[in-house]
């Protein structure tokens, strides 16, 4: 039974029929919820149901399911695995006390790891919303979410990238040819991650023996991923293909996940697998999720949901599965989720924020299409936020043109960049690979070596010169 | 430029000596990705950042840019002069129900509808067409989509290469009067396909443009169309343009899928696309020259 939200102010007074709306109607405005239809009807009406939710008990959304718990498994996993006693020291505080806490010298790293498993997506969801950007940015630089397989990602002062060698038709040397790229920029320590063009098993497994190869031939401090369907990675493992990270695409309801093709015991069963295939070196985090608000709505699975809360559910899908890596894909989803630069920001901040403050290892793939508001500009503003906030990595691709999934995320460059502004290191076994290959000859201050490394020159003097932009070569 | 560089062991150097270029960028023979752009310090060289906003204008004028539907209609006309195996009747024009470019890019529903005075339209064509015809094989919908470069520079040539094949095939196949749609959707092939009472519908639409690829055009095939079928219904073949998927191979995996969505009776997830199996199965490359050349030493 839903309870009626109402709150008063002079002679009038506003009603929301179920904390559901209450939170559709406070979240700022963006595109998606609008399509949805459960967006605030008028600005004033979005900032009474902010001061509306910000009087609700966080106890509350223990007793309100938005979603019904017979109806859907991620409701079941959000209740069954609420921990009663990290809960306590924010049981008695209302949404709004919530942020001040938060806000507070008092909620130290230590304190916000010690009340992380009482904190329900429902919750994160409706403290950001009353959150501004900066909000967002203080407290999620103050949560620390450590994971590691070959490298350690998450730490004090570090970003990491995924390096993401996509190919329209997934040709080898053109992969290859992206990657080298990108090892020689500095890139690679999240992941070496590619989005197949041609989707099936046959294609992933010789991708994946594709950067296998070059991860142990250049003994590198990475792991590589293929973003296919979890059920072709498990075929993979089973062939016996050397599969480091297990990936999926993950929503915050049931049904989405229903309409990628995937149940929470799919993931279990996954995860099992490829723990047994004891690959990692410094850590065993074996999973890596992508998410991205508008896929809720976009599957028709949102039960009336705004696209920001069912963006947290997913979280909670993730952290069950001690994933190494997750990636909100921002602004992939196009103009009728996220309309502009504006929403894509503020969306980007939300989703890190609430990644880090449920444990989650959140990264951000800082992105837009190009049908969509937005520019470069509105990228580099999101990629220093992220930095600032602490996010865990970030993608890297050439000159931010991703040619296969036809939008543009964040270049090698980019990522340079922002480790220079803001002081950021890689992961600290790929930054001692880096120096050890005479990439960098500094790499906590990302200072690369003019020469080709010796390494690689190899490879490159043995292939045919094609005639056109050679430069002269240089031997390190 | 290039030539006048002295690598720096530190990169840190007294004196200013320009922008430092990437010697691999000539694996650019492997991939159109953006490698090898060279640096000024860790940032993108001028002439690089330049050309990524020329390709960012092109590809947001590619989705802003009206489509011009009078050239269209008219290279329709010519090629329906040319050849049998097209529809004779003018091209019809309708509009979805998203009025401009602003709501079409934010109410994807709309754009998956047909206005009213379209619909009308439409059945009107229908009633005409049955009184000496059976049912049309196939309808054709040529809908601007995301990507208005896509159609002007893409969809002549490909009904010119599809007309070609039916009349070197004999083919028997009819086709409805070719459609024009404007601020279309894919699924707004469904309402037209329905109404023109046509087996299946073939929709011809601008992709969402890439970066590297403004003019890419997408083709999707549906068997049986009424509104409000699900993509899982639908086969596409994607990246249809001059330097990507040639046309005539185009028309190939067309007619092998129409092939296979009339021996099915059904197209979408229940065709599985096999046109390619060879490359993927036969392909000799399986390694790169990061590994057959390459060493740790």
């Amino acid at each position: 039974m839903s309870n009626m939200y109402r709150y008063t102010m002079g002679t009038n007074t506003w009603e929301f029929s179920s904390l559901k709306e209450l939170m559709a109607r406070a979240t700022p405005a963006r595109s998606g919820d609008r399509l949805a239809g459960v967006i605030a009807r008028s600005a004033e009406e979005r900032a009474i149901a902010q001061m509306c939710l910000a009087d609700v008990p966080l106890k509350d959304f223990l007793n309100e399911a938005l979603i019904p718990y017979e109806e859907d498994e991620v409701t079941r996993l959000i209740m069954d695995d609420h921990d009663a006693a990290a809960f306590a020291p924010i049981s008695h505080l209302t949404v709004g006390d919530f942020r001040n806490w938060l806000l507070s010298d008092y909620a130290d790293s230590d304190m916000l790891t010690q009340v992380r498993a009482g904190i329900t997506p429902e919750m994160a969801a409706a403290v950001s919303k009353i959150m501004r950007n900066q909000d967002l940015i203080l407290v999620a630089q103050k949560c620390r979410v450590v994971t590691a397989f070959r490298s350690t990602i998450g730490l004090e002062k570090r970003l990491s990238t995924r390096l993401q060698p996509n190919h329209p038709t997934d040709d080898m040397n053109g992969i290859a040819a992206s990657i080298l790229d990108g090892l020689l920029y500095g890139s690679g320590d999240a992941v070496l991650g590619i989005n197949p063009a041609t989707d099936n098993v046959a294609q992933s497994t010789r991708l994946m023996k594709l950067m296998d190869e070059v991860i142990s031939t250049y003994e590198i401090p990475t792991q590589s991923c293929v973003l296919t369907h979890v059920t072709n990675t498990m075929e993979c493992i089973e062939n016996g293909a050397p599969v480091d990270l297990v990936f999926q695409s993950i929503g915050g309801t049931e049904a989405t996940n229903s309409s990628f093709g995937f149940g929470l015991n799919t993931l279990a069963e996954a995860q099992q697998m490829a723990l047994e295939l004891q690959r990692g070196t410094v850590g065993n985090n074996v999973m890596y999720f992508e998410t991205g608000q508008g896929s809720a709505l976009s599957a028709n699975a949102h039960h009336g949901l705004d696209q920001q809360t069912c963006e947290a559910r997913a979280y909670a899908v993730a952290r069950k599965f001690d994933p190494l890596l997750v990636n909100t894909v921002v602004g992939f989803i196009g103009p009728e989720y996220l309309f502009d630069g504006k929403e894509i920001i503020r969306a980007g901040l939300e989703d890190h924020f609430c990644g880090k403050l449920l444990g989650v290892p959140m990264g951000c793939d800082v992105c837009y299409t190009n049908h969509a508001e937005a520019d470069q500009n509105d990228m580099d503003n999101l990629l220093t936020l992220l930095g600032a906030a602490g996010c865990s990595f970030v993608m890297g691709i050439p000159g931010s043109d991703d040619i296969m999934l036809n939008y543009q995320t964040t270049s090698f460059h980019d990522a340079l960049y922002a480790r220079r502004v803001l002081g950021l290191g890689a992961a600290p076994e790929f930054e001692a690979w880096l120096e050890k290959m005479q990439i960098m000859s500094d790499a906590a201050h990302a200072q690369l070596i003019d020469a080709l490394p010796p390494a690689f020159t190899q490879s490159l003097q043995s292939l045919p010169d094609d005639g056109g932009h050679s430069t002269e070569k240089k031997h390190g | 430029m290039a030539d006048d560089i002295n690598p720096s062991d530190t990169g840190s150097v007294s004196e200013w000596q320009g922008v430092v270029d990437n010697p691999w960028r000539r694996l650019r023979q492997f991939t159109d990705a953006r490698i090898g752009l060279g640096r000024s310090g860790v940032s993108l060289p001028t002439k690089e950042l330049l050309e990524f906003q020329l390709a960012h204008a092109q590809a947001r004028d590619a989705v802003h840019m009206p489509l011009d539907f009078e050239a269209l209609k008219d290279g329709l006309e010519t090629l329906a002069q040319q050849y049998s195996t097209l529809n004779p009747a003018r091209p019809i024009k309708v509009q979805s129900q998203a009025d401009d470019r602003m709501v079409y890019l934010q109410r994807p529903d709309l754009g998956r509808r047909v206005s009213d005075a379209s619909r009308d339209m439409l059945l009107q064509q229908a009633e005409d067409s049955s009184v000496s015809e059976q049912a049309f094989d196939l309808a054709i919908v040529i809908g601007d989509g995301l990507s208005a470069t896509a159609i002007s520079e893409n969809a002549l040539i490909f009904i010119d290469a599809l007309a070609k094949t039916l009349a070197q095939e004999n083919s028997s196949l009819s086709l409805a009067p070719i459609v024009m749609a404007e601020q279309a959707r894919v699924a707004l092939g469904d309402d037209i396909g329905e109404l023109l009472n046509a087996r299946a519908v073939l929709v011809l639409i601008g992709e969402r443009p890439g970066l590297s690829s403004p003019d890419s055009l997408g083709l999707y095939l549906t068997w049986a169309p009424r509104r409000g079928l699900t993509d899982e219904k639908r086969n596409c073949i994607s990246n249809v343009r001059k330097a990507g998927l040639s046309h005539t191979e185009a028309v190939r995996k067309l007619l092998y899928l129409f092939n296979e969505a009339c021996r099915l009776q059904s197209s979408g997830v229940a065709i599985k696309d096999r046109s390619d199996d060879d490359v993927i199965e036969n392909s000799s490359q399986q390694s790169s020259f990061l590994i057959n050349a390459g060493s740790a030493s």
